[in-house]
């Protein structure tokens, strides 16, 4: 059952090898990589169904005991194409490798698949190796997904591209799809809407067609004559289109593999598609109807036709909207119980500030908190789902801060905004291209283009690093202060810089406990730095293209990151190699997020789709559709509800993950939105723009409706128009981009940005 | 329209003559006309390809602007070797010729004197990365600070004054909201009242700023003002500042004090000068309290000993200056303000003072204004300084007063005749043209023509010649625009804000209107470095650019060589190390024209960025010339 998971994942990385050999194999290399969501998708499906009984955490294992008969007769195939690959490639020793591995007994195969990536772990920190051990080990729903999608790799690009090889009269494309169109405009309004739908993605795979059979002259004809029909929120895709003109092109050409690959999902009324088959087949037009069979796939509902308003709320993305079963699986959503920490009574400069017996009403209100966390949430994981690090003494501490702090913390509404403190980095000459803030809001981190890596101190508190080794001998153990001690008074400052990229950083994030910092590059590396000694500790190499973003999880300990390979992969700090990749993606994944339980990761794409990822076992739950351009920034609110993306096209949608609904749409930037935070108690969501402005928009407001069974048992969402209501304020900058955002513990609210003179 | 756009996308590729050129480049002789279709096909589809990838590049780089790096990365992610090391100072780094049929790209490659690189001091180090804080919003509000945007952007201040209905509040943006709320509930719109309450840091900052605009202390008064000039928060205090100064006026006039009004003539300058305000709603406060220190009949305490005609002129330029930025078809302001002038220049008792105040503030107004309105009313005022020169000696007062008439007259209508008439100049027909300043006229517009000859003959003394239009070095004092040009009132000093200002960097001159410019950077070798852009009529009158040199007196006084003759004394008492002389050759005829010969007024340094840009496209040649 392991074999799977391992083999495709060790065939990808064998083919990322060969690809830097040679260029030839690029094209294979492209293929594995995204073939794979096709099958993805229709085995996650498949997968959810037979889970759905079997789905409670502990009983990960089972499932893929029970793994389809098919699948093994697959593998074979799977693992005879994977070796002719290699051998192809004079890759013997591989060869050898695999075939050896393949001879194995499953189970023990099992074992050697654990063993094989747990060699890595140098880390002498026995916790961690468990953890993601047993992480490791929990894989098994999941592999049957990997699987299919090496069954269906055809070892050869030309093969995908053969779809496309069945010939027409081109003469007649034109006419078919006039005719079409015509027809279409004909329809009675209320089918209109949806039957339109069809246009672009069969206006995209006949112009494919005529390129591939190398009528070349009549595909020009044929873009220039139907391109502008389409909605303007495919132009991107049709500017990559119409640059497309030869044959040759098509080879290697992601997006056109994209739409070969992935069938364009169409979600249309039983009614509508009834008319659009009988008059196709009443026309005899086979063309257009091989087509609408072999490359869309409709999803057919019972009930009224949607309206345009809500199939263009939902549509623009690269693949068209999701399945509904896509978004069926149950996802935990609720939060981790807290940790009981006992608060120290101290309080002493609390009691100080009030003496007139406020800490007798503090005291029930901790109580009541503890009895909050202590009642289960029904949505919640259990708190083992994922391996958790134990909270460490200095963990607990913090938790005590940030209670404290929680009390101190300002209720916000539309009648109480927040001050806004803007960072503005001076000097940076347009090169900054990350910035986190550590959640105490203590420390600021700042990407730049020349490869840095900066840490500013925003307290008075200097940055110090730990003394050389040298010094450090010469420091008395026993002595009290010996932590203290250990730090360099000398070269402490105010800012540092961390050297060690070859690429612009793209990515950055603390970890919680501020120890550690990450760096994603556009030199395909993922570095972890230590705020103690302000030294590169370990460089995680696995996406070989630019990784766009990562972010560590709330707990600490994992991250996730995502880059141009189109690939999430998620890591644990003390291993080299990824504990899981998730891959379905269709385009560059831009930013990824964690779900404050950190049972869940969510992935931002150049795709214009957000993919919500179980890390439990890798399957992807949720697929949200509804933007009109990359997503580059996503936010989930504090309470693991909802989820805020924001695009390239300047509006913020709203998402409810439960339900796997839109539930909100905030329109009023005019340019990409970089940044999205909640604040501390999802009232306020702000958003931060390269219009160089902070919005604020009212949270509780927006995400106050009502989901009836209907909307949800559909997926038919009736947005309001109402953004004008929920802004609650919009402030400009001079000239600077607001590219991160965050509400300190009080419900302060910090931006920051790199002034443009 | 996004159809046609997209249309055109489709069907762009690379000329096949390029795929030729590019061939011949790297020795290829003969391509295929068949090859070159098929390779320029390829290569737009893999440059298209390339710009997409490097368009992510520049997204996640959080820029508006594509840069040389995406390329690179994007070529990267193609596996591609990246172009190392390709900058250009440029735009684009290209030369065109054309000649004996042949068209030619090139690189320009000068030649380098490798001791002047040697000898030039490196350039600073580029400031590190830096971080710095400031509060964007308190409790929902956002603070009028310098780091903010301005609270009320121009044009919104516009809508306010113009139509007060319409007023929206800032920070909300879309009116449409409002508005559409308003007509739903079927209210009735009122016209809001506009509060003018002052927080009390804009209070303290108030307090502040006047007591240092009319205080002692010229330093305090230099940062106040360029405060006043730079400030984008202002807008709120706007009310105030405009009673103040017409307050101040009112009772300065009286007291007679000359050094008051002049101060407080700069704060309306410095308010003019400030772009984020919209001072039309305050004109009517503002203007009555300039007029008065054009025209008053007394301006200080001593009249005969005191140059408050150097305040007219200031005042008059600040006229000059609001008409032009000011004037509409509805308000009329130079119509009116004319008017006001010619009204009191013709009444026959207006005493010498506002005579002088009321033909500056015409002459400021421009060559039409003076061609209409003055030149033929030369021969009556001639007549009337002659009987106070040569008729019995009334009082020394008259007598300053008229000989200061005769040379305002002299200045500014010399270059107006020297257009208007054809040559020679002969004395005599100037004398019954003109009457009794017509000899001394005439010697004036011998002197401007002269000049303008030896400007002609500098321009043809150029060594180096480039024909593409490229970014020219610059520099004008920008600082108080209104004393750049030739006739720097002496009493005003230059404020020391001077030098703060024109240490940005390639701030421009003036954009078309004249001929020839001469812009010339002197850097002395002490502490300041000062620049000043001299600007002169094409054809003749030597005499306003020499004598406004000397006239400015302050410690920053410009440097100016215009030739070797002229004024070697001045390039000797001060160490120059370069003269950058850039100018625009006349095109043609326009130099002879009558019409552009103006002493253009001087720009106001808000349209400083639209300037540089003009210069870049107009300037179809420069010319460098060595040090003297």
């Amino acid at each position: 059952i392991r074999l799977p998971v391992f083999s495709s994942a060790h065939a990808h990385f064998i083919c990322k090898m060969a690809a830097v050999q040679g260029g030839l194999v690029d094209a294979v290399e492209e293929k594995t990589i995204k073939s794979e969501p096709v099958a993805d998708a229709t085995a996650n499906n498949s997968a959810n169904d037979a889970r759905a009984p079997s789905s409670s955490p502990g009983s990960g294992v089972s499932p893929g005991v029970n793994k389809p008969a098919a699948g093994a007769a697959e593998d074979q195939q799977t693992l005879l194409a994977v070796l002719q690959f290699l051998r192809k490639n004079n890759l013997s020793e591989s060869v050898e490798i695999l075939r050896r591995e393949a001879g194995l007994p499953e189970d023990s195969l099992d074992q050697k698949g654990g063993d094989s990536t747990g060699t890595g772990l140098g880390g002498p920190e026995a916790d961690g190796r468990t953890d993601a051990g047993s992480l490791l080990s929990r894989v098994t729903v999941s592999s049957s997904a990997p699987s299919k999608a090496v069954a269906e790799d055809q070892p050869d690009v030309n093969v995908v591209l053969s779809a496309y090889s069945q010939q027409g009269d081109p003469a007649l494309y034109e006419v078919y799809y006039s005719g079409l169109k015509k027809f279409i405009e004909t329809v009675l309004d209320c089918h209109r809407a949806e039957l339109s739908q069809v246009f672009y993605p069969l206006f995209v795979h006949m112009y494919l067609e005529l390129v591939y059979n190398n009528h070349e002259n009549k595909a020009k004809a044929f873009f220039e004559k139907f391109s502008g029909d389409q909605e303007c929120y495919y132009q991107d895709d049709l500017r990559v289109l119409c640059s497309l003109t030869k044959k040759e092109h098509m080879r290697g050409n992601e997006t056109l593999l994209d739409f070969r690959t992935s069938k364009f999902v169409l979600r249309i009324s039983r009614d509508s598609y009834q008319l659009l088959k009988r008059h196709l087949q009443e026309r005899q037009n086979n063309q257009i109807w091989n087509i609408i069979q072999e490359h869309l796939y409709i999803d057919i509902f019972d009930g009224m036709p949607r309206s345009k308003g809500q199939i263009d709320a939902m549509s623009g993305s690269l693949a068209g909207e999701a399945k509904r079963e896509a978004n069926k699986a149950k996802v935990y959503y609720g939060l981790l119980k807290e940790p009981e920490i006992e608060l120290p009574l101290d309080d002493e400069d609390e009691e100080a500030e009030n003496e007139e017996g406020k800490p007798k009403k503090k005291k029930p209100k901790k109580d009541n908190m503890g009895s909050k966390s202590k009642k289960q949430d029904p949505n919640a994981p259990s708190q083992t789902r994922i391996p958790l690090p134990e909270l460490k003494d200095s963990d607990k501490l913090d938790k005590i801060m940030n209670m404290k702090e929680a009390t101190k913390r300002i209720r916000l509404g539309p009648d109480n905004l927040p001050s806004i403190c803007f960072y503005s980095f001076l000097n940076a000459y347009q090169g900054l291209t990350a910035v986190d803030l550590t959640d105490d809001s203590s420390l600021i981190a700042g990407g730049f283009a020349d490869s840095t890596v900066r840490v500013w101190s925003v307290t008075p508190k200097k940055l110090r690093k730990v003394k050389s080794a040298a010094d450090l001998n010469m420091i008395d153990k026993e002595s009290d202060d010996v932590l203290e001690r250990i730090m360099d008074e000398k070269t402490a400052s105010e800012s540092k810089i961390l050297y060690g990229h070859s690429g612009p950083v793209y990515g950055i994030s603390f970890s919680p406990d501020r120890n550690y910092l990450l760096s994603s590059s556009e030199d395909g590396t993922i570095r972890l730095w230590s705020l103690q000694t302000f030294t590169c500790l370990v460089g995680y190499k696995g996406h070989n293209y630019p990784v766009w973003d990562t972010q560590f999880s709330p707990h600490g300990y994992y991250f996730v990151s995502g880059g141009h390979d189109r690939v999430a992969r998620l890591w644990a700090t003390d291993h080299y190699q990824p504990l899981r990749m998730f891959s379905g993606h269709l385009a560059d994944i831009t930013c990824t997020r964690f779900h404050p339980n950190s049972n869940y990761v969510v992935t931002g794409s150049s795709d214009r789709t957000i993919r919500l990822w179980d890390v439990l076992n890798g399957n992807c739950v949720r697929i949200f559709t509804g933007h009109k351009g990359p997503i580059h920034a996503l936010a989930f609110s504090p309470n693991g509800k909802f989820l805020a993306s924001g695009a390239t096209d300047g509006r913020v949608l709203l998402w409810d993950i439960g339900h796997g609904l839109m539930v909100g749409e905030l329109k009023g930037h005019t340019d990409t939105i970089y940044s999205l935070r909640f604040s501390r108690d999802s009232e306020i969501l702000a958003s931060g723009s390269m219009d160089n402005t902070v919005r604020l928009w009212d949270a509780t407001k927006a995400f106050d409706l009502e989901t009836d069974d209907f909307t949800a048992a559909t997926g038919h969402i009736h947005l309001q128009d109402n953004s004008q209501e929920l802004l609650l304020g919009s402030y400009m900058t001079k000239s600077t981009p607001v590219i991160h955002l965050h509400f300190t513990r009080r419900n302060l609210l910090l931006a920051a940005g790199g002034y443009n003179p | 329209m996004a159809e046609e756009r997209r249309q055109k996308q489709c069907s762009v590729t690379l000329p096949t003559e390029s795929m030729k050129a590019i061939a011949e480049s790297i020795g290829v002789g003969q391509l295929q006309e068949e090859s070159c279709t098929a390779l320029s096909e390829e290569v737009s589809y893999r440059i298209k390809e390339i710009a997409q990838d490097a368009l992510k590049f520049m997204h996640h780089g959080k820029r508006r602007k594509l840069t040389t790096s995406d390329i690179d990365n994007a070529l990267k992610l193609k596996n591609v070797e990246p172009l190392y090391g390709f900058q250009s100072q440029e735009f684009i780094p290209f030369r065109f010729a054309s000649g004996g049929g042949r068209e030619l790209h090139f690189y320009e490659e000068k030649e380098v004197d490798l001791s002047d690189i040697i000898n030039t001091p490196l350039p600073r180090v580029p400031l590190d990365v830096s971080l710095k804080a400031h509060w964007l919003s308190i409790d929902g509000t956002q603070p009028s600070i310098p780091e903010n945007p301005p609270p009320v952007p121009k044009e919104q201040q516009k809508v306010e004054s113009t139509e007060p209905l319409k007023v929206v509040k800032p920070g909300q943006e879309e009116d449409g909201s409002i508005q559409a709320k308003g007509k739903d509930k079927g209210l009735i719109r009122l016209k809001p009242r506009s509060t003018h309450e002052l927080s009390v840091e804009q209070q303290l900052y108030y307090k502040e700023i006047t007591e240092a605009c009319v205080g002692s202390c010229e330093a305090k008064r230099a940062e106040a003002l360029q405060s006043i000039a730079t400030d984008p928060g202002l807008y709120q205090m706007l009310p105030r500042f405009s009673t103040f100064i017409s307050e101040g006026v009112r009772v300065n006039v009286v007291q007679n004090n000359l050094a008051l009004l002049i101060y407080l003539m700069r704060m309306v300058k410095a308010l003019m000068d400030n772009p984020t305000l919209y001072l039309e709603k305050y004109l009517h406060e503002l203007i009555p309290a300039v007029v008065t220190c054009i025209v008053s009949k007394q301006l200080c305490l001593r009249p005969d000993v005191d140059n408050h005609w150097a305040l007219r002129d200031f005042a008059a330029r600040l006229m000059a200056q609001s008409c032009k930025t000011f004037s509409t078809t509805t308000n009329n302001i130079q119509s009116r303000i004319t008017k006001t002038f010619t009204k009191s220049w013709l009444d026959d008792k207006t005493q010498w003072t506002t005579r002088y105040g009321c033909i500056a503030g015409l002459a400021e107004l421009g060559p039409d204004v003076i061609k209409t309105l003055i030149l033929p009313r030369l021969t009556v005022e001639g007549a009337r300084i002659k009987a106070v020169m040569e008729g019995p000696v009334i009082s020394n007062i008259d007598k300053i007063g008229a000989d200061h008439v005769q040379s305002l007259l002299l200045k500014h209508c010399a270059s107006v005749i020297a257009k208007l008439r054809p040559q020679p100049d002969v004395v005599d027909q100037y004398r019954t043209d003109y009457g009794y300043l017509g000899p001394m006229l005439c010697s004036h517009v011998m002197k401007a023509r002269t000049q303008a000859a030896l400007q002609a003959q500098q321009v043809n003394r150029t060594t180096l010649t480039i024909t593409q239009p490229r970014p020219t070095l610059t520099v004008s004092q920008s600082g108080l625009s209104g004393s750049t040009g030739p006739r720097t009132p002496s009493i005003i000093k230059v404020p020391s804000s001077l030098a703060l200002m024109s240490q940005r960097p390639g701030t421009p001159s003036q954009p078309s209107p004249p001929a020839t410019k001469y812009i010339v950077m002197a850097t002395s070798s002490g502490a300041a470095s000062t620049q000043q852009v001299i600007t002169l009529s094409s054809s003749q009158s030597a005499s306003p650019v020499t004598t406004s040199v000397h006239s400015a007196t302050s410690a920053l006084q410009p440097l100016v060589k215009l030739d070797s003759g002229g004024s070697t004394g001045l390039t000797a008492s001060r160490p120059l190390q370069k003269y950058i002389v850039v100018s625009l050759p006349p095109s043609a005829s326009s130099s002879l024209e009558p019409k552009s010969t103006v002493i253009p007024t001087p720009i106001p340094s808000a349209s400083l960025d639209g300037g540089l840009k003009l210069e870049r496209s107009d300037s179809p040649g420069v010319r460098t010339q060595s040090p003297h």
